[in-house]
């Protein structure tokens, strides 16, 4: 055996790395640190439209949620698969038609399956093409890394994204309409004459609501906006 | 007078910014001096004053459902309202591109000032968002670019007028975590419980 396959063979003992856990501590990242850290509303402020827009009750919400969650994974996925190809020039304009395509999709889902929802959400189904956290993703991560990191870095965003907004929600609902889910919780404790506040209901509780809870995050994070 | 009616509806009542929550990104982004402000807005208020008609002339001649009937008979039955979505952002896209070319070209001390914000309009959700609401309300043409230009209007001065305090708001000494975005939404909040004294004007 010449010395040349011999260092051929070296070569590829070291190309072939152990293979990564399923969960190594590297990807746990990708998971937990948007959900407070690197919050994508209340650290990176990405994606406020639809955060306050639809937060008057927590069933739509939470339909949006998953809805956002859904587009940003499966949006990082495609777009991670085929990030070699894109020429950099025209690369906003796939990545939108890629977003478009999926915002569809979700679209005719819930116009199908739940369609009393879908009424409900109206034009804000269409505004998560426009929703800055997906294409923020896209452009930040996925078009540099491998699909399956890409789709935990996707669920982290989601997730972070998700508890905002249900907590929004959740404050909104309970002080403007005195119910959760729909559920009346103030009458069924037997304080039927619970005194709603209609500024909740209306956008001016929304800014007051995630403006609070930004101070209260970023307080507990430590993060401080340069001026 | 519906337009006008329409126009000030756009600015006042129907604000993209306080009644919508639209287009918050950039409206938070670029309020920090009051020069970039405007021109974004102005921005905003081209695009959204071309945008909204053509989309609207694109809907009623080839995405609703039976409007492709002026190519024949055999044409009458398809809907291709699912498209909308993907014929919108693409028109607006263009639109932005174009509008970009012809700052460039007429302003090129504007066009540095904007930088990177400009090619962000296209995924500004005033803009897309202002198509929707007017395939929503069935505008016809001139309704639909008065909407346009009121709903820009709206965007180009509350994004001032937010430009205008926080530019107050530098010398003042705010609570470490409450500075920058949290201030900013409360003063947004204060800001649209003004808006409220406008609902009800009709012309």
């Amino acid at each position: 055996m010449s010395t040349e396959t011999l260092e051929q063979e070296e070569a590829v003992l070291i190309k072939e790395k152990p293979s990564e856990p399923f969960l190594s501590k590297r990807r746990k990242k990708f998971i937990s640190d948007p959900l407070i850290d690197d919050n994508p509303i209340s650290i990176q402020v990405l994606g406020i439209c639809s955060a306050l827009a639809v937060t008057v009750k927590m069933e739509p919400t939470l339909t949006m949620a998953i809805a956002v969650t859904a587009v940003i994974v499966f949006s990082n996925l495609i777009i991670s698969l085929i990030r070699d190809f894109i020429p950099n020039r025209i690369r906003i304009i796939v990545q939108l038609a890629i977003i478009a395509a999926l915002v569809t999709l979700v679209s005719e889902i819930l116009k199908a399956y739940y369609y009393d929802m879908f009424k409900v959400l109206g034009a804000y189904v269409g505004l998560i093409i426009t929703n800055c956290i997906v294409m923020g993703r896209l452009e930040a991560f996925a078009m540099a890394n491998k699909p399956y990191d890409s789709i935990l870095d996707g669920l982290g965003s989601g997730f972070g994204y998700a508890w905002i907004i249900l907590v929004v929600a959740f404050f909104r609902e309970l002080l403007g309409s005195g119910s959760i889910f729909d559920f009346k919780i103030f009458a069924a404790i037997g304080w039927s004459g619970f005194p709603t506040n209609g500024l909740m209901v209306d956008s001016i509780g929304a800014f007051m609501i995630l403006g609070i809870l930004i101070w209260i995050q970023r307080s507990k994070t430590g993060y401080v906006e340069a001026h | 007078m519906e337009a006008l009616n329409i126009v000030i509806r756009g600015i006042f009542i129907d604000n993209m910014i306080f009644a919508y929550f639209l287009g918050m990104c950039s409206f938070l982004a670029v309020s920090k001096k009051v020069s970039t402000a405007f021109g974004l807005g102005l921005a905003v208020i081209c695009v959204l004053t071309i945008t909204v008609p053509v989309n609207w002339i694109i809907n009623e001649n080839i995405l609703k459902e039976g409007s492709l009937a002026w190519m024949g008979e055999a044409y009458e039955a398809i809907d291709l309202t699912f498209m909308q979505f993907i014929i919108f952002i693409a028109v607006i896209a263009a639109m932005v591109q174009l509008v970009e070319m012809v700052i460039e070209k007429v302003s090129p001390a504007l066009y540095g000032s904007l930088g990177i914000f400009l090619p962000l309009i296209a995924v500004n959700c005033a803009i897309l968002g202002s198509s929707l609401f007017m395939v929503q309300r069935d505008y016809n043409l001139v309704e639909a670019t008065a909407y346009g230009f009121g709903s820009g209007s709206g965007f180009f001065f509350a994004i001032i007028a937010l430009a205008a305090i926080r530019e107050k708001l530098k010398y003042s000494n705010v609570p470490d975590g409450l500075r920058g975005l949290g201030l900013t939404m409360l003063i947004t909040g204060l800001m649209g419980l003004a808006f409220k004294s406008f609902i009800g004007i009709v012309l």
